[in-house]
């Protein structure tokens, strides 16, 4: 069973009457364990249907099943309740809050959950630790580099150990060499650590990094395809 | 969320923003320091007034020729000359009035007294040697006149020690004579500096029997006050009751409407001042409560401004799994601790204000006055912030919750 199932997916935003498609009938599978890069330029709709995967923004037309349930049939609180428990973000502006540690900004996703608050420390220090940061425990995001705020966002994404991690441009923000970084660990959570990975991007090379490469082209699928020779991180990231 | 953690975050939230924070909830701050700074005047004031009229002893009851006033209208009746002297021989009969202790007639006016080319212009007082036990008096040098003086219509004054300074200065004035309307009058006795007793400053004072004052100094046969004493407190009323009775049909009237006096005690007294302290006070604590309003509206203009600036923020909270009501919770705790602050430092403020009012009408003013906290006042006050935090923290909060995610996320 795929753990997301869109068929026939369609998005038209309605501004002032006008009707605009942004997604005109997506349909794909992402297995457990798979790491999947969406690519598009801008425009696509790529971004519109990461929001729509990601219970971010609600689809106009076909079917979403996440985890094998429509996802029409989601309550609100259920929907925030899967957005914390089960969907890790990655965003290109990283988002994390300023003036809060790393160690706060990591357990902010615990704050929201049922996990009780004994536990907070060890599981954002077992998510900071899996990224490489544990030595920036007290430091505020103003004292980080662009890389380091990116992998501090990626662990408060693995906090609460979610089935699928949504990350929309993550090197997008980033030099070369904090690029090259930020995949790798997204490449290692894959590998290492078998976690989902849904990726957007508008480079090649950055999506090279993943199983498989799904082109969205004006709001539909041009291509889905595996990649022969997955790009190691350290075999030269191209930005 | 755990509602300690909504607390801690809208903490967080708050200390981002401090100086911001701080200058929001000045006017509340202002707001109730004024509130409580008035309630804390306005008990000061009414104890004080209290006071001067327990100063004049509680069982004292007072009979005033005329209507009672019971509006503006009625003013003019105030003045009348329907307290004879064979009312004051009636109320002296036990027959009449058992419960009373003791009756005293009061005469008082304005004039002019001279020493040698020394003048001033006291208060005369013309009373019975009773008046030292009603007020408390005592001379410091000679002696009060005597029932004896009375019944004579003797020549002789007390005075009071304002008047003794202005008319003699440094001179020994026992046995020199003054001058009240072109007679002489012996002074017998100085009383010592009292201040003000029951809104009389016999400082300022020149005592004489009141037969003297009726007949030298006023020319008039009748008297401005009775002043009486009930044998006990408990029995105030039966006395007032009796001095009614008397008094009536003294003067031949059946109908209560148409007395032509009427008969106040302290407690009566007491309670219509510290009523009307009590309506000024609430008076101006709600012309102080305006600007709680002002200041409410400040802080959900800040609280809108705040949520338009932490768009991502919020889009962020709820990509990471907040509900709504965690969003509301998190921007309506930020107004009410906004505000709960701000209570709490108005009334530090208010209190502190109030304690430097009492030390100044102490030392400098001096006024008898006591400092006086309004804990009620204090707990409406908390009270009334925090209700101002819900109710101009609901709005914004709302627009807060109401944000869509994606829409959040992309704010820039």
């Amino acid at each position: 069973m795929s753990l997301i199932e869109v068929k026939n997916v369609t998005k038209i935003y309605t501004n002032e009457g006008v009707e605009t498609p942004a997604l005109r009938g997506v349909s794909f599978g992402v297995k457990k364990g798979e790491f999947v890069a969406i690519m598009g330029p801008s425009g696509s709709g790529k971004s519109t249907l990461l929001h729509i995967l990601g219970f971010l923004d609600e689809h106009t037309g076909g079917e979403y099943r996440f985890e094998g349930k429509n996802v029409k049939s989601y309550k609100p609180e259920e929907i925030s309740n899967i957005r914390n428990s089960r969907m890790g973000f990655i965003f290109q502006a990283f988002n994390l809050l300023p003036r809060t540690t790393v160690l706060e900004n990591v357990k902010l996703p615990l704050l929201y959950s049922d996990v009780p608050p004994e536990s907070w420390d060890a599981m954002a220090k077992k998510a900071l630790e899996s990224v490489g940061m544990l030595h920036r425990l007290d430091h505020e995001p103003a004292q980080l580099s662009g890389g380091e705020k990116q992998r501090v966002a990626i662990a408060r994404a693995l906090v609460l150990e979610p089935s699928v991690i949504f990350a929309d441009e993550p090197t997008g923000n980033l030099d070369s060499k904090s690029g090259k970084m930020v995949i790798q660990t997204i490449q290692n959570l894959n590998e290492q650590h078998g976690h989902t990975i849904i990726l957007i991007t508008h480079e090649t090379s950055t999506a090279e990094h993943a199983q498989r490469i799904i082109r969205v082209m004006d709001g539909a699928i041009e291509s889905d395809t595996k990649v022969t020779h997955q790009r190691r991180a350290d075999e030269g990231y191209v930005k | 969320m755990i509602f300690s953690y909504s607390l801690k975050t809208a903490v967080t939230g708050l200390k981002t923003n401090r100086s911001r924070s701080l200058l929001t909830i000045l006017g509340i701050v202002i707001g109730i320091a004024a509130i409580i700074l008035i309630m804390s005047l306005g008990q000061g004031a009414q104890q004080l007034i209290l006071n001067q009229v327990q100063g004049m002893g509680s069982k004292t009851i007072i009979v005033i020729p005329g209507r009672e006033p019971k509006g503006p209208s009625d003013a003019a009746q105030v003045f009348s000359d329907s307290l004879k002297i064979r009312d004051f021989e009636l109320l002296q009969n036990k027959e009449n009035v058992p419960t009373l202790g003791s009756v005293m007639p009061l005469l008082f006016t304005g004039v002019s007294a001279s020493y040698g080319s020394e003048t001033y212009r006291p208060t005369i007082f013309g009373v019975s040697p009773l008046i030292q036990r009603i007020f408390d008096l005592s001379v410091s040098e000679g002696e009060f006149f005597s029932d004896d003086d009375v019944r004579a219509r003797a020549n002789v004054v007390v005075i009071g020690s304002k008047v003794k300074e202005q008319l003699f200065g440094e001179r020994f004035a026992l046995g020199e004579k003054i001058k009240i309307k072109d007679r002489s009058f012996r002074v017998i006795g100085i009383m010592p500096s009292k201040g003000q007793v029951s809104f009389f400053n016999f400082d300022e004072a020149v005592i004489v029997p009141y037969t003297t004052a009726q007949q030298y100094v006023l020319g008039i046969k009748y008297f401005h006050r009775f002043v009486a004493e009930a044998v006990s407190q408990d029995l105030i009323a039966q006395t007032v009751a009796d001095i009614k009775v008397t008094l009536r049909e003294s003067h031949k009237i059946t109908d209560p409407d148409k007395d032509d006096f009427f008969v106040q005690t302290q407690e009566d007294l007491a309670a219509r001042l510290g009523l009307i302290t009590q309506v000024l006070t609430l008076f101006l604590a709600a012309v102080a409560a305006i600007s709680l309003v002002v200041g409410g509206i400040g802080i959900m203009n800040i609280m809108l401004v705040s949520v338009t600036e932490r768009t991502r923020e919020i889009g962020l909270r709820k990509s990471i799994g907040a509900t709504d009501r965690d969003i509301l919770m998190q921007f309506l705790l930020e107004a009410v601790l906004l505000t709960g602050t701000g209570g709490v430092t108005g009334i530090i403020l208010g209190g502190t204000l109030s304690i430097i009012c009492a030390f100044i009408l102490t030392n400098f003013v001096g006024l008898a006055w006591s400092f006086q906290f309004p804990f009620f006042g204090a707990f409406l006050g908390i009270v009334v912030s925090g209700v101002i935090g819900l109710v101009f923290g609901i709005y914004p909060a709302k627009q807060a919750a109401r944000k869509s995610p994606m829409e959040a996320l992309r704010y820039e």
